[in-house]
């Protein structure tokens, strides 16, 4: 019952967070904290599949935008659809382009899967830029309800429904770590040919990766024309999804649930007082400096130079 | 009597390069057979097509009656087949005993029959780690390992799979004489203990000697003899092979 008591734990938390930042009494910490917490899921979603198995996806932007535009789908068609349900659906979507792509690439190792998942996010942005109905290269409006019950405004609405993908996404990445799934994926990224050689079904196990990463990138941009309002290819499609999914993970520490968590709440805040102090040209640049200077001094992320020192420290 | 592993006209090629070519043997249940040949003679090819790590091109491989040719590894190991490999491969980023964990939970829970789970799983680990004499070290990481340790782990996470037949690919090469001797031993045991078939491959003659039963001889992917060690050792084809003319 470990995982009850973890999800518990984790429920808890999210709730202070969320009274904490109405504490505050300021509309900004919604919208900022909303990004944030898209990076969490985002980057929790990227490390199911980089980190545990070690497949590097570069086109984390796609799953995401797959996601986003399954919802501006649903509102063109003008369907009565609950926000959480919008959710769903552009989960399956993305999941089920996951499972396409696991399909397509996964003979495929090392950079050359990586080049293939960039060029999977160059076809998809291709294909959005050109369908009208989504509103093509020019964009769409996305109209907010007036209002949500329970909430005070759509912002703390849309906050609240990231929270919770949050804890449910790191709850899933925890489970997967300590479970039989857990450990396949460990082979994977050791050695597919002795993982082979231990009964490991490797690409089954290679496919669930992809959907399932692909199925919290899609939830994760569900929202995203609400939160934006007026969505368009290159919003949901920018570079810094991309980025930030393998930097996030990479800085905090690929092997453990905690570094995708550690990485998105330093990063993306960083990001945040950048935009609002600096400016936003200088978010990448940050990530850019900062995934150098990991790459170079901890290797293992933040999770394990914090592994290191105990070690060191016990010793 | 029917054969535990029965290849018939196993051919495989690498682009121009024949590795096998219509190789045909048969393996008995609870035999202890060695592999012999020259660098290139096809051995390891052989053990990868057998072992589903590359798919043959013709030619059939039945295992315990099933053919498995076109098989997938993993579906391979389930069945029973497994093999270690020439260079160790152990999964470097979790300890020696998770190494032996992965194969109970992918290969023996995936049978039908008894299932390992919480305590019963880490008991099993210990009592494979035990077997290879390893016990001590179950929560150190593969890196920390010396050679003749990695070539045991790598002959426990085989055994781990609970195999009816055992390909131990090279498992002394690089070994002292007295670390030959060691693995000799363990896989003499495994034999008379557990029953289990072993195909070993190896360029040590002493212990290939020592261990067989019957012995295989390849060259340039051909089978040019097999038979009783002894006979096929003052062979002359065999002895031109190895010696030259």
């Amino acid at each position: 019952m470990r995982l009850v008591g973890f999800l518990l734990i984790a429920i808890v938390l999210a709730l202070a967070v969320f009274a904490a930042a109405r504490g505050v009494g300021n509309a900004y910490v919604f919208y900022a904290g909303y990004v944030i917490l898209q990076y969490v899921v985002i980057a929790t979603a990227w490390n199911i599949l980089g980190g545990y198995t070690g497949y590097v996806n570069f086109g984390s932007s796609a799953f995401f935008a797959m996601g986003a535009y399954s919802t501006v789908v649903m509102v063109e068609l003008e369907l009565p659809i609950p926000l959480p349900i919008m959710v769903v659906v552009g989960g399956i979507v993305s999941g089920i382009v996951g499972l396409g792509m696991g399909y397509l690439t996964l003979r495929l190792r090392g950079v050359f899967f990586a080049i293939a998942t960039l060029a999977l996010a160059i076809v998809l942005e291709t294909i959005i830029v050109n369908w009208d109905f989504v509103g093509g290269g020019r964009g769409t409006y996305i109209i907010r309800p007036r209002s949500v019950p329970l909430f005070e405004d759509y912002v703390q609405y849309l906050f609240a429904i990231m929270l919770g993908l949050a804890v449910i996404a790191l709850t899933t990445a925890r489970t997967i770590e300590r479970s039989t799934l857990g450990y396949g994926f460990a082979t994977i990224r050791d050695d597919e040919l002795a993982a082979e050689a231990s009964g490991v079904p490797t690409l089954r196990l290679k496919l669930i990766a992809t959907t399932l990463s692909g199925a919290f990138m899609g939830m994760a941009g569900a929202p995203f024309p609400y939160y934006i309002s007026y969505m368009q290819p290159a919003s949901a499609f920018a570079l810094d999804y991309g980025v930030n999914a393998i930097a996030m993970p990479m800085i905090g520490g690929t092997t453990s649930w905690v570094g995708p968590l550690i990485g998105a709440l330093l990063l993306a805040t960083l990001q945040q007082l950048a935009t609002v102090m600096m400016s936003g040209v200088v978010n990448l640049l940050i990530v850019g400096v900062l995934l150098i200077v990991f790459v170079i001094a901890a290797p293992d992320g933040i999770v394990g130079l914090a592994r290191k020192i105990i070690a060191r420290w016990r010793t | 009597m029917t054969s535990l592993l029965a290849v018939d006209n196993l051919s495989k090629r690498f682009g121009g390069f024949v590795a096998l070519d219509g190789v045909s043997l048969a393996v008995n249940a609870g035999e202890r057979v060695g592999l012999i040949g020259p660098n290139g003679s096809g051995k390891s090819t052989l053990v990868n097509c057998i072992s589903g790590a590359t798919q043959n091109e013709s030619g059939t491989v039945y295992f315990n009656g099933r053919r498995v040719d076109g098989l997938k590894a993993h579906q391979r190991t389930r069945l029973g087949l497994a093999r270690t490999f020439q260079l160790p491969r152990p999964f470097v980023s979790v300890s020696l005993a998770e190494n032996l964990k992965i194969p109970l939970l992918y290969a023996v829970n995936a049978r039908p029959g008894q299932h390992f789970k919480g305590a019963a799983l880490e008991e099993r680990c210990e009592e494979l780690l035990s077997l290879v004499g390893l016990a001590d070290k179950a929560s150190r990481r593969p890196s920390e390992l010396t050679q003749i340790e990695m070539r045991k782990l790598e002959l426990a996470r085989a055994m781990a799979t609970e195999p009816k037949l055992l390909i131990a690919d090279e498992a002394m090469a690089g070994l002292s004489h007295s670390e030959v001797a060691e693995i000799v031993d363990l896989l003499l045991r495994l034999n008379s203990e557990q029953g289990i078939t072993i195909v070993m491959i190896e360029h040590i003659m002493s212990a290939v000697m020592r261990f067989s039963q019957r012995l295989i001889v390849f060259v340039s992917g051909r089978k040019i003899a097999d038979g009783m060690p002894e006979e096929v050792v003052r062979n002359p084809e065999v002895e031109s092979a190895y010696l030259g003319q």
